[in-house]
């Protein structure tokens, strides 16, 4: 038998040869997905000469024959050279009532300040390398409002004794669950506690009934039985502290847990009241920039957690609970948030004697944070109820309790499903607080409006300029919040990828 | 939606109608230390911001007036609450401001159900015409034929039928539903005239690329008397703020400025020396002090001071006095006279 012989045999995979050239490389690319059809060229050719004459004009109109300087509207008024193009001399005049509305010049410093603290502590929280979250959230979401609300207005606010007493006596209460169930408290020093807080606080209920004299302690004005009030709460909180000490070294964090409410609250009372040398800036010279963070920033901060108590009381076994969250929510939900403001500008004050005033910033925000924290509410249900049923199911057979199973599995898992619909409420909201501008208030919006009213700047450009000017401070910051969203979702994209 | 705000502004006000008003305004002010005064959001020549945040405007210097005749001469002694249209009455009804200067139109209803006491009227406002120059139309009784561009649904629309038919002329309407947008047509020629209320022409006349080559004609053919406004039921402070009105109108009469108060101070004309009040107890019967008008005067000038500062010739607006001149001048301002 004659041997086969093979004459070549390859002994590995010949090398692939390159695509045609018509297959690969930008031609390629602009043949298959611009010039594919005689009907996608037209299309392309169309699209572009519009692009490029949008794009033309935009550039003429805002840098080529746009005025940057000038002190008043002859600049940007029609010369030899044709007509003219953005005034955005009327922007850089403008700028500072633009970020801070009427707020004084030399105290300006103050918003600045407010708003560096805001950005350290803002980015500390919202950038996941830094250490320290949790002590950061306590400064951000507990301490800053306060000193915020000191920084802007001036502080010394007139605290009436009986809020004093109110105070301390939540102070007391908090120390007493602090206290209690420890190993080594006593009882019966407990009891005292408990019961010094009923007596403080129903002598602060019959303090506001029965009117009569006046007393100063230090600055602040009480009448006698609020002073009353006051001092049995602080009985209580001595009662609560005596028991921690009687329990010994070994409770040594108890003693600085009962301690630490009273010692927060009189912290808040001193920062609050006291004189840092601010001088006072009424409400209503705020504006600007400034004001549209204000609202927005209260909205956002008091939605989220209203929202997700509203949203765990809708999905309540407990009857009256999900009666008043539902009835809550469907009332703010099914108002325009035109008519909230409206409400809150004039039917408040019916309810008010003639002459008392109500801080017209403080409804607008009231009344923001509720329309908002309604639909927070809807936006966290549709979470939980994404959350499957087993994960209840185990965190129960776990023993964990109700706030334990939602804190622990239930919200992490449900507020990571719905961080895009979040993010949607909280730019809605801040674009919404431009309506504040009907009730009076100057936000962004309502200060880039005022001044097209200013006789100096009136020119055919003027008003084109500034929106143009506004729409792109929303767009930054609405911007930035999306793209935050969307670097957390990734972030937190754990386990059911697809 | 628009519907409900009117109801519910409605209701608003029916409660406010009945609710007890203060009295003793004048106190109220002295004791705060400050005047609040209810202006508008924005408006030029009447209220607006500068480049400072200053307010200024006419009826900006009706506030300042009022306070330098309260604080004896300090001006700057004012709140201004920007306030807009819906939220004017009741903001003057519920006591957040003290007066109102806020271009208001002087009705009946707003005078009697609403619970308002105008004080007089500071600017004669109307509605009127603006053409091209270079049609060479000098009346609006030469209009006819003319193509009009208005603002749709609005009194200006029925007021201008009313006047053409009333004078047995023709004309074009083109009926627009923004203001901004009747501009921008008048702008491209869509039309021959533009109509709406004269100082908002004078206004529209400077987003115009050319408003040289515009002028507004002399006819006004509706009323609209802007006035300020004080709550009703407090005389005194009605009182104060109306004479306050005329003792500017009055020292305009007298030839009494800014500059001058001092020296018309060793005047020997009688009507200057009440008005100064060298003679009489003027000031004091209206619970303010005897000089209340030499510190007004000092503080924003006479009448035709405050209109040629911030709407007159030589401002953006270029707005001519015409009804607002002095009676003597052939206007229609015309103040009691101090005696």
């Amino acid at each position: 038998m004659q041997e086969q012989v093979a004459f070549y045999v390859a002994r590995e995979q010949k090398p692939a040869l390159p695509p045609p050239p018509s297959e690969y490389g930008l031609l390629a690319t602009v043949r298959k997905n611009l010039f594919a059809t005689p009907f996608d060229a037209v299309l392309t050719i169309a699209l572009s000469i519009f692009c490029v004459w949008a794009a033309w004009n935009i550039i003429e109109w805002a840098l080529l024959s746009g005025v940057f300087v000038g002190s008043d509207r002859q600049a940007c008024l029609a010369g030899e050279g044709g007509p003219v193009g953005a005034c955005w001399a009327f922007v850089s005049a403008k700028l500072g009532q633009f970020m801070y509305g009427l707020y004084p010049l030399d105290e300006r410093w103050r918003v600045d300040l407010a708003l560096l603290l805001l950005v350290i502590l803002g980015a500390g929280l919202a950038i996941p390398a830094v250490p320290y979250k949790r002590l950061n959230a306590v400064l951000l979401l507990i301490v800053y409002p306060f000193v915020a609300l000191v920084l802007l207005t001036g502080g010394r606010f007139t605290i009436s004794g009986s809020w004093i007493a109110l105070l301390f006596i939540v102070a007391a209460f908090l120390s007493i669950i602090f206290a209690s169930g420890n190993p080594g408290v006593s009882p019966k020093l407990i009891r005292v506690a408990t019961w010094l807080v009923a007596l403080a606080f129903l002598l602060l209920i019959l303090a506001n009934v029965v009117t009569g004299g006046r007393m100063v302690l230090l600055t602040f004005r009480f009448s006698p039985l609020a002073l009353l009030s006051f001092l049995t709460a602080l009985a209580s909180t001595g009662a609560s502290v005596l028991a921690a000490v009687r329990a010994g070294a070994k409770q040594n964090g108890v003693l600085l847990r009962v301690l630490l409410p009273p010692f927060v609250v009189a912290m808040l009372i001193v920062l609050l009241a006291g004189d840092f040398g601010l001088r006072p800036v009424p409400t209503n010279l705020w504006g600007g920039l400034m004001l549209t963070l204000v609202v927005a920033l209260t909205g956002i901060a008091a939605s989220l957690p209203l929202g997700i108590l509203l949203a765990l009381g809708r999905r309540s076994s407990m009857p009256a609970v999900r009666l008043f969250s539902v009835v809550f929510i469907e009332f703010w939900r099914g108002v325009p948030l035109i008519t909230v403001l409206f409400m809150s500008t004039f039917m408040i004050p019916l309810f008010l004697p003639v002459g008392v005033t109500f801080n017209q910033l403080l409804r607008a925000l009231i009344g923001v944070a509720l329309f908002s924290a309604a639909y927070m509410a809807e936006v966290v249900r549709g979470g939980l109820q994404a959350v499957p049923k087993g994960q209840y199911e185990g965190a129960m057979a776990l023993g964990l309790g109700y706030w334990q199973m939602m804190r622990l599995v239930i919200m992490p898992q449900a507020l990571k499903l719905v961080i895009p619909g979040i993010v949607n409420t909280f730019i809605g909201m801040f674009k919404d607080t431009s309506l504040v501008y009907i009730i009076g208030l100057a936000d962004l919006l309502g200060t880039v409006r005022r001044g097209f009213s200013d006789p100096n700047w009136i020119t055919p450009t003027t008003a084109a300029t500034g929106l143009v000017f506004a729409a792109f401070i929303y767009w930054l910051f609405c911007f930035s919040m999306s793209r935050y969203s969307i670097f957390m979702e990734r972030r937190l994209h754990t386990g059911h990828r697809r | 939606m628009k519907h409900l705000i009117k109801v519910l502004l409605g209701s608003a006000f029916v409660a406010l109608a009945a609710a007890p008003s203060s009295a003793a305004t004048l106190d109220d002010v002295k004791s705060r230390g400050v005047l609040r005064c209810g202006v508008n959001t924005g408006l030029p020549g009447f209220a607006s911001q500068n480049d400072q945040g200053e307010w200024q405007g006419l009826d900006i210097d009706y506030c300042k007036a009022v306070a330098a005749a309260v604080f004896e001469g300090d001006a700057s002694k004012v709140e201004y609450s920007p306030l807009s249209a819906v939220q004017r009455f009741p903001a003057l009804q519920n006591g957040e401001v003290d007066m109102l200067a806020r271009n208001t139109t002087w009705t009946m209803n707003r005078d009697t159900a609403l619970g308002l006491n105008f004080v007089g009227v500071n600017y004669y406002d109307g509605q009127g015409f603006m053409v091209r120059k270079d049609l060479n139309v000098t009346s609006a009784l030469q209009l006819s034929g003319a193509t009009v561009c208005v603002q749709a649904g609005t009194t200006t629309e029925l007021n201008l039928a009313d006047y053409f038919s009333a004078n047995n002329m023709d004309y074009n309407p083109v009926v627009i539903e923004s203001q901004a947008d009747v501009n921008a047509a008048y702008e491209q020629g869509r039309c021959d005239a533009l109509t709406t209320d004269a100082s908002g022409l004078y206004a529209s006349r400077l987003e115009l690329a050319n408003p040289d080559e515009h002028v507004i004609l002399p006819e006004i053919i509706s009323k609209e008397p802007l006035g300020p406004a004080v709550r009703q039921g407090d005389e005194q402070w009605f009182d104060i703020v109306k004479w306050v009105h005329f003792g500017l109108l009055n020292a305009e009469e007298l030839g009494i400025t800014q500059d001058n108060v001092d020296e018309m101070l060793n005047s020997d004309n009688p009507d200057v020396r009440r008005l100064l009040g060298l003679d009489g107890t003027f000031g004091e019967d209206i619970g303010l002090t005897k000089d209340w008008m030499v510190h007004v005067i000092k503080a924003v000038g006479n009448y035709g001071e405050i209109f040629d500062r911030n709407v007159g010739p030589e401002t953006p607006l270029k707005i001519q006095r015409g009804m607002n001149a002095l009676w003597t001048k052939g206007g229609l301002h015309y103040a009691p006279p101090i005696r």
